[in-house]
């Protein structure tokens, strides 16, 4: 049983360097076929009819003119008479035709007719939600909250903080292309997070076996947690493509609809009460949340509050979950992390206010709450501090001097666990000495391709272009679908594995004529030569050479979630922004925003750092634009579109730094995921320095002009500080 | 971006208003009719056929009529002439995808907004998702297909892949096609000028910082004539 680690930083020469994703050219030019550019022969184009009302019964549907129109090839109900709908752009009916006018003018000739029923669709003021929308769950108590907070020597803040509703808004909405081999076989080109499970949650709803299901997906246009289930669209898809004689036939959902139904990060507002004794020490904590997931329910107890709950002695927590008739949430990066970090970091930061702390000092002094992470977290806070230069830059709340425009800080801590999926990689080397790597895995863009190709390639000392990558195939050996930051530790571990214990077989074959043991072997730059003696070797084709006919194929094996050695979890990570704020007209400049975060061992330093950046401008985005805007008389959604629901541009992001602790303490752990973490902190971060900025809270994200001016409002008036 | 160049048309199909940009006069089967047309007094049916293709008269100026059927189109595309068969309501867009297989260009918001879909047209960026395809007919259409030489990226295709300025990789064909319109106006530009030049295209991963640098080392390279890299 060979022994699995990581090279020692002198012996590497690709893993923890900065490179250029594998796949970047293919993107650059056009010629990478996501599933919404695959056309396939004969291939029809497939279109939903979407329910327009937010609850209502569907009392009949008359598709006879759309059935009868020249090019349309199927049409099937999906809901029928008798179904109650909960959410406008349920779907309806689906249609097949030979080309998309065709499939649109169809959808537009069907009639269904309704019952409207009573809906209910905006929870942001509780006082709004009537009673039988709230569902409330059972309080948690710790302590004695009320004696500390009566306690005289204590300072208790109070306020009200909230996330609205935002939604995935993948750029390549969710949709697939399914087409029928025969009776029982299914071929499906999906947009999805998991390519070796959504195949078999096909076969189970279609009644054929698992393996009868083949599915290919190269790239991917954006998840961010949406895309792990096969969907209704996906099995209707494919009973559509049936009834269509097999054809193939392709959905993708329109803009409109990828924003009603495809995904949406659950709202959590809550009522804060904190208390800290004189010298800044938390003593207290409760709050009555709120929020909705849509019908179901989204309760984030288990992490208020962030990160401190596990050490802090009192507490009160209560949850009320709103059910509204709006699109379902799903999983959107770090579930529940960065809206029970909003409200957490800024009650914090208000009651440093209170207690006219540096938040930077009031944090530093509290970090044992934090647990054993704490040394981590005082590490960040004080290189963050140092790149932000917040000693220099930081004021007291308000205090910002004359004019219109004023400068603030603001900073916030986060953790994710980020521990390794079960994966497999199956490695072959041949004896003409290419390689290939072949594994169910995915690349959201998060380098998952390039990484495994640095791990392969660096353990055989062999150029990046050496290794073949085949991924996005679930006939591949399975892997984890891609969510919780659990990719790179599970694909680099699997293989890492494989690599070794090939390399270790190739050893054997060859050690006899170099007149050495196989463990006295080593593979680098090209060559596989005797440790102790680098002149006794041959080149990497020579020793496959040796191999004669027999290629070596081995399958490398990250056995279950979590298991060492080669990968483990739990990360934190400190951000801070520097903003400007207009408080005539109410708008945020990102001035600066950083991020100190460790992650263990980096794989590919380039796309790593791509990956926090991205996750920080994600949250410049939720933090100052994104909402899902529902209308109370039509419960329709307003912004189903992007011009109305703002994502940001590139001018909206200011100068961004990241910084990773690496090195001793941190590479022996392996790597841990990072496509979480740093999208946690932005919101906090954000609202904590516009608050220090014109000194009132913004209660709500995104932070809106109309919201900055309707804080200095309630405070006494924009032109109160001019 | 700088605006299309729109004015409102007409076709029989839906009788539906769409945007469109300058029509070239006399161009084969042009189905687009002047912006007086809206303003005047209506339609007028004239010569009810003339070589296959009605023809109305506008406002005292005559003016084909195309479809509701497929018509035969002719794109030039990255130097070379595409033939497709069309509805006439057929974006640009979705005639280089669904037709012609240059998927490079994507559909995202379909409106106008993102950025996605950027192309070309006689030089200036379009969102193809925006304009007809038979409005594209005679002119030069460049897509995110066409811009290596040689085998060899285009300098801001290099510069995207050095400095990370994708992660999914969705929008970068937009952008791509975007950044290389902006730096042939703005050979040295402000980060202002960034933000306004390249403001029409939205990335949803946030590889705006790896964008800012390979604008930088584009904008270099460009202006060093290092064409190709």
């Amino acid at each position: 049983m060979a022994e699995y680690k990581w090279p020692e930083a002198d012996k590497r020469s690709l893993i923890g360097k900065r490179i250029s994703r594998v796949d970047g050219p293919a993107k650059v030019t056009g010629k990478a076929k996501y599933a919404y550019d695959i056309k396939r022969p004969g291939m029809l184009y497939g279109k939903i009819l979407h329910a327009p009302y937010a609850h209502a019964r569907v009392v009949s549907i008359d598709t006879s003119v759309a059935e009868k129109m020249p090019g349309v090839q199927a049409v099937k109900i999906i809901q029928g008479p008798g179904t109650e709908i909960q959410w406008a752009g349920s779907e309806i009916v689906a249609v097949a035709a030979v080309d998309e006018p065709t499939a649109e003018d169809a959808i537009r000739a069907i009639k269904v007719e309704y019952e409207r029923l009573p809906h209910f669709v905006n929870e942001a003021d509780l006082a709004q939600v009537p009673q039988d929308r709230r569902k409330p769950g059972n309080e948690e108590l710790a302590g004695n909250p009320d004696q500390a907070f009566q306690d005289p020597d204590s300072v208790v803040v109070e306020g009200t903080y909230g996330n609205s509703v935002i939604t995935h808004c993948c750029l390549e909405a969710h949709g697939q292309i399914v087409e029928w081999e025969g009776e029982n076989n299914v071929l499906i080109h999906p947009s999805t997070q998991a390519v070796s499970v959504i195949g078999g949650q096909l076969a189970q709803a279609l009644g054929i076996p698992a393996g009868n299901v083949h599915l290919q997906m190269d790239y991917i246009g954006g998840g961010f947690g949406s895309k792990f289930s096969i969907d209704r669209w996906g099995t209707e898809c494919a009973r559509i493509s049936k009834l269509a004689g097999g054809k193939p036939v392709k959905i993708m959902l329109d803009r409109k609809a990828e924003l009603m139904v495809a995904g949406t990060r659950p709202s959590v507002y809550a009522r804060v009460k904190v208390a800290a004794k004189k010298d800044g020490t938390i003593t207290a904590w409760q709050s009555e949340s709120w929020g909705t997931a849509g019908m179901g329910g989204a309760n984030p107890l288990g992490q208020l509050p962030y990160i401190i709950r596990q050490n802090l002695a009192n507490r009160r927590l209560r949850h009320i979950d709103v059910p509204t008739n709006t699109g379902p949430s799903r999983a959107w990066r770090a579930p529940t992390h960065p809206q029970t970090c909003l409200i957490t970091m800024s009650a914090l930061d208000d009651l440093a206010a209170a207690l006219k702390m540096d938040p930077l000092d009031f944090f530093l002094k509290n970090l044992e709450l934090t647990g054993s992470r704490a040394n981590v977290y005082r590490e960040e806070l004080l290189k963050a501090a140092e790149m932000i230069e917040w000693k220099k830059n930081w004021h007291p709340r308000g205090e910002t001097g004359r004019g219109p425009v004023k400068r603030g800080l603001g900073l916030s801590i986060h953790t994710w666990q980020g521990s390794p999926h079960a994966s497999n990689c199956d490695i072959t080397i041949h004896p003409d000495g290419s390689v290939e790597l072949k594994m169910g895995t995915q690349d959201l863009g998060t380098g998952t391709r390039t990484v495994v190709n640095i791990v392969a390639a660096e353990t055989f000392g062999l150029p990046l272009e050496s290794v073949k990558v085949f991924i996005g195939d679930n006939r591949y050996p399975t892997s984890g679908a891609s969510g919780g930051s659990t990719t790179v530790g599970g694909v680099s571990s699997s293989t890492r594995r494989a690599a070794v214990d090939a390399l270790n077989q190739l050893f054997e074959k060859v050690a006899p004529a170099l007149s050495a043991q196989p463990d006295q072997l080593e593979a680098r730059g090209g060559r596989v030569f005797v440790s102790t003696e680098p002149s006794r070797g041959m080149t990497w084709q020579q020793a496959c050479a040796r191999l004669g006919t027999q290629p070596i194929t081995v399958t490398g094996k990250q056995p279950a979630p979590g298991s060492p050695p080669l990968a483990s979890g739990g990360v934190g990570g400190v951000q801070m922004a520097d903003v400007s704020v207009d408080i005539e007209t109410g708008i945020v400049k990102m001035n600066k925003m950083v991020c100190v975060q460790d992650c263990g061992l980096i794989i590919d330093l380039k796309t790593a750092e791509s990956q926090v950046y991205g996750a920080m401008i994600m949250g410049v985005a939720y933090s100052l634009f994104e909402e899902r805007i529902m209308d109370n008389r039509t419960g329709q959604m307003l912004n189903a579109n992007m011009e109305f629901y703002r994502l940001g541009g590139i001018g909206d992001v200011g100068e961004m730094q990241v910084h990773f602790l690496t090195g001793a303490g941190h590479d022996e752990r392996g790597p841990v995921g990072l496509g979480e973490p740093p999208t946690v902190s932005p919101g906090a971060a954000i609202s904590n320095a516009v608050a220090n900025a014109i000194g009132v809270r913004v209660p709500t994200l995104p932070i809106t002009p109309e919201r900055v001016l309707a804080a200095l409002e309630k405070k006494g008036g924009s032109s109160a500080k001019l | 971006l700088p605006p299309v160049d729109s004015r409102e048309v007409i076709f029989e199909n839906g009788g539906k208003l769409m945007s469109s940009s300058e029509d070239k006069p006399g161009t084969p089967n042009s189905g687009v009719s002047r912006r007086s047309f809206l303003k005047g007094t209506g339609l007028v049916l004239s010569v009810p056929l003339v070589s296959g293709v009605r023809v109305v008269e506008v406002a005292g100026a005559q003016v084909k009529v195309l479809g509701p059927g497929k018509i035969p189109i002719t794109l030039n595309i990255n130097g070379a002439a595409r033939t497709a068969q069309i509805e006439p309501r057929v974006t640009l867009l979705d005639t280089l995808r669904n037709e012609l297989d240059l998927t490079g260009a994507k559909r995202v918001c379909d409106r106008g907004t993102c950025g996605a879909c950027t192309v070309m047209v006689d030089g200036k960026t379009v969102y193809s998702c925006s304009m007809l395809a038979v409005e594209a007919q005679g002119k030069q259409i460049t897509t995110v297909e066409g811009l290596e030489q040689n085998g060899q990226l285009h300098p801001v295709q290099q510069a995207f892949v050095d400095n990370d300025a994708q992660q999914c990789g969705f929008c970068t064909p937009g952008f791509v096609m975007a950044c290389t319109a902006f730096l042939s106006k703005y050979p040295n530009p402000t980060p202002e000028q960034i933000a306004r030049g390249v403001g029409g295209n939205t990335c949803r991963c946030g590889t705006y910082i790896g964008m800012k640098a390979a604008i930088a080392q584009a904008a270099q390279n460009l202006r060093g004539g290092r064409r190709n890299g």
